[in-house]
């Protein structure tokens, strides 16, 4: 295995007197896709943040394509075009039309010209099958179709790596499948992801790795039938279990 | 003497301080009186015409909505001037103190309206349904159901434009009212010196501030939940 | 009712006094034109200072702006124009109404901006900031579009309020309208001038009024 492209190592975030995350390390390769799993308040999503320094860490390394996140000498703002990230509840900014939600962080981040920017942009909607509707609104587009346009913001930057914090669960049952299909066809293209979600189909269809967390620590990982299958730890049985009933 | 001392003496003169408290006070008094009458008179007679209003009396609303629209677009010191220099030659001279006062209240009374009138709208048609489904009358309704939550919603808008058209007092100092800001520029006249109106100032910060910062607790505690 | 008509329509009156008050309507725009971007700057720093995390930039900053607050803007202009001269410091009606605007209205204009500020969600931010927008980025581009959005009804009033305020430029000699009225008034004897200044201002803020009451309505009725 060449050097992994996300290595986060020892990673302690502490919330007041919280303890969120307890010493994570995970190293992530090149094109792989690692889905993480976890009851609410496990620390997925604040891991997942701490990658892209939405949160601080309170300790530890994280190096992102070559990138040491968290040296004070890193232009933050520089390394996060590399790191794409979309949210459980989209944040498409609502005065803007999609096409101008993909273009803003080509043109003032990337500096791309207005024609170059609005290329790409056109691009990136056309891959998640929403060419058609650059010029909606936000309060325009179901929620599958908003979620489709904050993928696209993320993908218009050829990010290295993409961030997904549980992307389908503020969705309706029916919108939730435009959504993976787009995630199933970034990940064909080669696109090294890290996706926070309870979809266990789509982890068992399309994941190279699970990740299940528990209070803070990485309880075990493993191959998506493995785990699924195979827990080695009751705590981790235990939460599959109880996702299966619903 | 250094330019600390020189400044001291001159802003804030002992000697004339003591011999013109007692004008800043009396001036104080006559705020607090004529803020207190606004007050009482402009927001009862604001939420009267909001309660006539939602009578639905169409050539009567008419009338309230063009009066709270003249009031609402004045300055207000326009109208102080109008009632103080232009009402004598209609025959009736009303006191600095009473231009002043009707002025402020007419303006208070227009910007509560619309405040009670929005607050009495917002509450859901259902709510008038389900009340007069019961057997509650029109004023029964208005009393019991609507206006205990209407008023919940007015009460941060409310404040702050009270406050707001309350600082106005100041204004009667144009037509020789002797409140604060009347009384401590006709002391800085008669003694050279700026004290009296530092003076001034300091009491309108005695007066408002705490109001202030009361509503900013208001709001917060009443605050729109989005 | 001759009589009434007379003292307060006197056309006679109105004719000659009609440049007097248009000159000093001029003004008014002017001066309006001055005051309210001046205040609407002074108030986006206020706001945009608000942000800080830090408590020690933060409480100053609230009684600054509390201060303004409590202050009547008549008292602050008369401190300005009749209590500066003793510090050496001659400014000049225009100049003092430039200042107490600044200080008085920035202080509503900021808290209001505060206010939309504060009503993005988080997630703006963070959407924002992930894609590589720095923090001054995301505040233009992004939260300030809709923060103003969010809070123009309140924008849109306190400018009324403003302009209605620049009035008070007649006490410190500033030929704006009800100055230029009052003189006239004065040399007429005869409230004629003021009637006038009374129409032109209420021809000129009824369609603001119109349109906030309408804004204020939704906006409240949209929150119940």
């Amino acid at each position: 295995m060449t050097a992994p492209i996300v290595a986060a190592h020892g990673i302690h975030k502490h919330f007041g007197q919280v303890h969120v995350l307890k010493g994570v390390d995970l190293d992530v390769a090149e094109r792989e896709l690692v889905f993480v799993i976890g009851p609410s308040g496990s620390g997925k999503s604040t891991l997942l943040r701490c990658l892209n320094r939405l949160e601080e860490p309170s300790s530890g390394s994280i190096t992102v394509a070559g990138i040491d996140m968290l040296s004070p000498k890193t232009d933050i703002n520089h390394a996060r075009q590399h790191i794409g990230m979309v949210f459980q509840s989209f944040n498409l900014y609502p005065h803007m039309t999609a096409l101008g939600n993909v273009m803003l962080a080509l043109r003032k981040v990337a500096g791309k010209s207005r024609a170059e920017a609005e290329t790409i942009a056109r691009a990136a909607l056309e891959r998640v099958g929403l060419a058609e509707r650059a010029h909606h609104r936000p309060a325009e587009l179901s929620g599958g179709q908003q979620q489709r346009v904050a993928i696209a913001r993320a993908i218009a930057l050829e990010p290295r790596v993409m961030l997904f914090d549980e992307p389908t669960s503020a969705l309706d049952p029916e919108l939730v499948g435009s959504v993976l299909a787009v995630m199933r066809s970034l990940r064909e293209s080669g696109m090294t992801m890290i996706v926070v979600s309870h979809e266990m189909g789509f982890a068992r269809a399309a994941a190279d790795r699970v990740v299940f967390m528990d209070h803070g620590l990485i309880v075990e990982q493993g191959p998506p039938a493995q785990i699924f299958e195979n827990p080695a730890h009751e705590r981790t049985r235990a939460f599959i279990g109880q996702i299966r009933q619903h | 003497m250094s330019a600390w001392d020189r400044f001291v003496e001159t802003f804030f003169n002992a000697k004339v301080m003591a011999k013109y408290l007692p004008d800043i006070l009396y001036g104080t008094v006559v705020t607090i009186e004529l803020a207190v009458a606004i007050v009482l008179s402009g927001l009862a007679a604001g939420l009267l015409l909001a309660l006539v209003r939602s009578a639905g009396i169409r050539p009567l609303n008419w009338l309230i909505i063009f009066v709270v629209d003249l009031f609402r677009s004045l300055p207000p010191l326009v109208i102080i001037v109008l009632l103080y220099f232009g009402l004598p030659s209609a025959g009736w001279s009303p006191s600095s103190f009473v231009s002043t006062w009707l002025a402020l209240a007419l303006v208070l009374m227009a910007f509560a309206e619309e405040i009670f009138w929005a607050g009495i709208t917002s509450v859901a048609r259902g709510q008038w349904e389900a009340a007069r489904s019961t057997g509650l009358s029109f004023a029964q309704t208005l009393l019991y159901v609507v206006l205990p939550q209407a008023l919940r919603l007015t009460i941060a808008p409310l404040t702050n434009r009270t406050i707001a058209i309350t600082k106005g007092t100041a204004l009667g100092t144009v037509v020789a009212l002797h409140e604060i800001l009347g009384m401590a520029s006709s002391a800085v006249s008669n003694s050279y010196n700026p004290s009296p109106l530092m003076m001034g100032a300091g009491a309108y910060l005695v007066l408002f501030l705490p109001v202030v910062v009361a509503a900013r607790w208001i709001e917060t505690k009443f605050a729109w939940k989005r | 009712m001759e009589e009434i008509v007379q003292s307060f329509f006197n056309a006679e009156i109105a004719e000659a006094a009609l440049p007097i008050v248009l000159a000093g309507l001029l003004n008014t725009i002017l001066l309006s034109l001055l005051v309210v971007p001046l205040g609407f700057i002074g108030g986006l720093v206020l706001a945009l200072l608000a942000q800080a995390r830090s408590r020690a930039v933060r409480w100053p900053l609230m009684a600054w702006v509390d201060f303004f607050r409590a202050f009547p803007p008549l008292v602050l202009l008369v401190l300005l124009f009749a209590g500066l001269p003793f510090a050496g410091l001659e400014l000049g009606g225009f100049a003092c109404v430039a200042i107490a605007f600044f200080l008085n209205t920035g202080s509503y204009y900021g808290e209001i901006l505060r206010a939309g500020i504060e009503s993005i969600p988080r997630g703006q931010v963070e959407a924002a900031r992930s894609t590589g927008l720095s923090g001054l980025q995301t505040m233009t581009y992004v939260v300030l579009p809709q923060a103003v959005r969010n809070v123009l009804p309140d924008l849109l009033s306190n400018t009324l309020e403003v302009v209605k305020l620049t009035s008070l430029g007649s006490v410190v000699a500033v030929p704006e309208l009800l100055f230029q009225a009052r003189q006239a008034q004065s040399v007429t004897y005869n409230p004629t001038p003021i009637v006038m200044a009374a129409v032109i201002y209420f021809l000129i803020l009824w369609p603001v009024v119109r349109l906030l009451s309408r804004l204020e309505n939704r906006a409240l009725v949209g929150r119940g």
